[in-house]
């Protein structure tokens, strides 16, 4: 007969030792990150791709979200008169909430994707081995880069996708809706605080961390052949969607307390 | 080749299981391979040549036993000792193992920038030169690894091997998958380079054809262990049936064709 707590135990060891191997994986790439040898080509490299070639399609999604976010919050304050808060609505959802949230699951979509891809194929075509015999370490030449890289650029990218959002909002608003612009954009600009843009900015931050923490992970891990590269590809993806509403709950709570609790 | 009896490399009682010390690989492993000397070794698919190479590389640890480069416990160092101690290795991988994202002539010189021993400039020109001593134009220089043949990739993995002039190279199955020209061609190259630049070289391999042109010394690994170790002209005369077996390739033997322990 079989022990109905085994497969429990099993499960949980299992999880206990990904844990423990993540947590041993962030420590090692963040000791990378300020010790040298420092791969400036290499870092300049993740700049370019993670906070310039992804404003495209994080660009597309503000301005949609910031469209719709106006066009919904219209149909729905219209019920009380309350179609005046529309441009606040969005200035703060756009800079607490969507911006940072929509640009980091794209970019988990885009760069997240693309370096479990990379890395896991590296990996099962030796260039990790070779890496090793070539007096490189692969931690520092390939995860540090790439950490550094999401940390320091996703707040720029979140930034463009607030103004752009914003801008969406503001569109819809002035031409479909027929708001005065000046008292629209007035009324965004005193609705905003610091905290409200820091906010997402320290947001955008670990997302982009988590990121490519998660792409590397996964892609330093992968397993044998195409279908290795596949799952640690899709493993990137899902663990670091899943992680950055979690992680975004966990910094709201941090940011607003006060406001919940008021 | 030249050779002295300073021992370069020595593995000893080295042990290496994998699934939790279910699937034992390397079952007490003992090999010593001189400064200066070319040793195959061979084995079927599945012996452990590989995990035995990986072993020495520092790419895999072992269970138990110990492994010497220059008498120094390579097992037991730090990450940077063990970085210092790349520094006089070369590789050849099986497929190569080219960086995707780089230039031909930026994967030949890749350790040189790395660690920072010349200019991008001057690491050009070495490339360059090792590239000729593959027999490769300087046409090739800003291609990407994919626009190459496997042959040509090959070369290309021989002449990173031997940028940094090392003193020891390892060859993993350097013939498996090409033509029997273009492997008599890196046979020759790999034979070439040893002699120009004097290393230790390391081979494994189960091409009889290209063991003997490039060994001083074979030794057999099978089911785990070194069952056979000689100079390369006795292997014909070995009084081992499970030797005679493979370099005769017959199915008829001790040697049976089951799954992997």
């Amino acid at each position: 007969m079989i022990n109905p707590l085994r497969p429990i135990g099993s499960a949980f060891l299992s999880f206990l030792e990904t844990t423990g191997r993540l947590v041993m994986f962030t420590v090692d790439g963040l000791s990378h990150c300020v010790r040298p040898p420092f791969y400036g080509r290499q870092l300049l490299r993740q700049i370019i791709e993670i906070g310039f070639l992804t404003l495209p399609v994080v660009g597309l999604t503000a301005i949609f979200a910031g469209m719709v976010l106006a066009l919904q919050s219209y149909t729905g304050f219209a019920r009380f008169s309350a179609e005046g808060a529309i441009a606040s609505v969005v200035a703060l959802s756009i800079t607490r909430e969507l911006g940072p949230v929509l640009a980091g699951l794209m970019i988990a979509g885009r760069i997240g994707a693309a370096m479990a891809a990379e890395i896991g194929t590296m990996r099962v075509t030796e260039q990790v081995d070779a890496l090793t015999t070539l007096s490189t370490n692969p931690m520092k030449y390939l995860v540090a880069p790439r950490l550094i890289a999401g940390t320091l650029m996703l707040p720029f990218v979140v930034f463009i996708a607030d103004v752009i959002g914003i801008f969406g909002g503001y569109l819809v608003a002035v031409y479909k809706l027929g708001f005065n612009p000046s008292n629209y954009l007035q009324n965004t600009w005193e609705i905003l605080t610091t905290l409200d843009i820091v906010s997402g900015l320290v947001k955008a931050s670990a997302f982009g961390f988590i990121t490519t923490l998660m792409g590397c992970y996964h892609g330093y891990h992968s397993g044998g052949g195409a279908q290795g590269v596949g799952k640690a590809t899709t493993n990137a993806v899902v663990s670091a969607s899943i992680l950055i509403l979690c992680v975004n709950y966990i910094l709201t709570l941090f940011f607003f307390t006060k406001d919940v609790a008021g | 080749m030249s050779q002295d009896n300073a021992a370069k490399i020595n593995l000893s009682g080295v042990r290496k299981t994998f699934a939790g010390g279910k699937k034992v690989v390397l079952d007490h492993v003992d090999l010593e391979i001189g400064k200066g000397e070319s040793v195959v070794i061979i084995g079927g698919s599945g012996t452990g040549k590989s995990v035995t190479i990986k072993c020495m590389l520092g790419l895999l640890k072992p269970d138990s036993g110990s492994i010497t480069i220059d008498g120094k416990d390579v097992n037991n160092m730090s990450a940077s000792e063990r970085e210092d101690i790349n520094q006089q290795v070369g590789m050849l991988f099986q497929a190569a193992a080219l960086f995707d994202s780089l230039p031909i002539w930026e994967n030949v010189a890749f350790g040189l920038i790395a660690r920072n021993q010349c200019s991008r400039h001057d690491a050009r020109d070495i490339a360059v030169e090792k590239l000729k001593l593959v027999g490769l134009s300087p046409d090739v220089l800003d291609l990407s690894p994919s626009e190459l043949s496997s042959g040509m990739q090959k070369r290309v993995g021989l002449a990173r091997a031997i940028a940094s002039n090392p003193e020891i190279i390892f060859f993993d199955e350097p013939t498996t998958g090409l033509d029997p020209i273009m492997a008599d061609v890196i046979n020759n190259l790999i034979v070439h380079v040893n002699q120009t630049i004097g290393a230790t070289a390391v081979t494994i391999t189960h091409d009889m054809k290209s063991a003997r042109k490039i060994g001083d010394r074979i030794a057999m690994l099978y089911d785990g262990r070194i069952i056979w170790a000689g100079p390369t002209d006795a292997i014909d005369h070995s009084d081992n049936e499970y030797v005679d077996q493979f370099i005769h390739g017959r199915t008829e033997g001790p040697i049976k064709m089951v799954a992997r322990r």
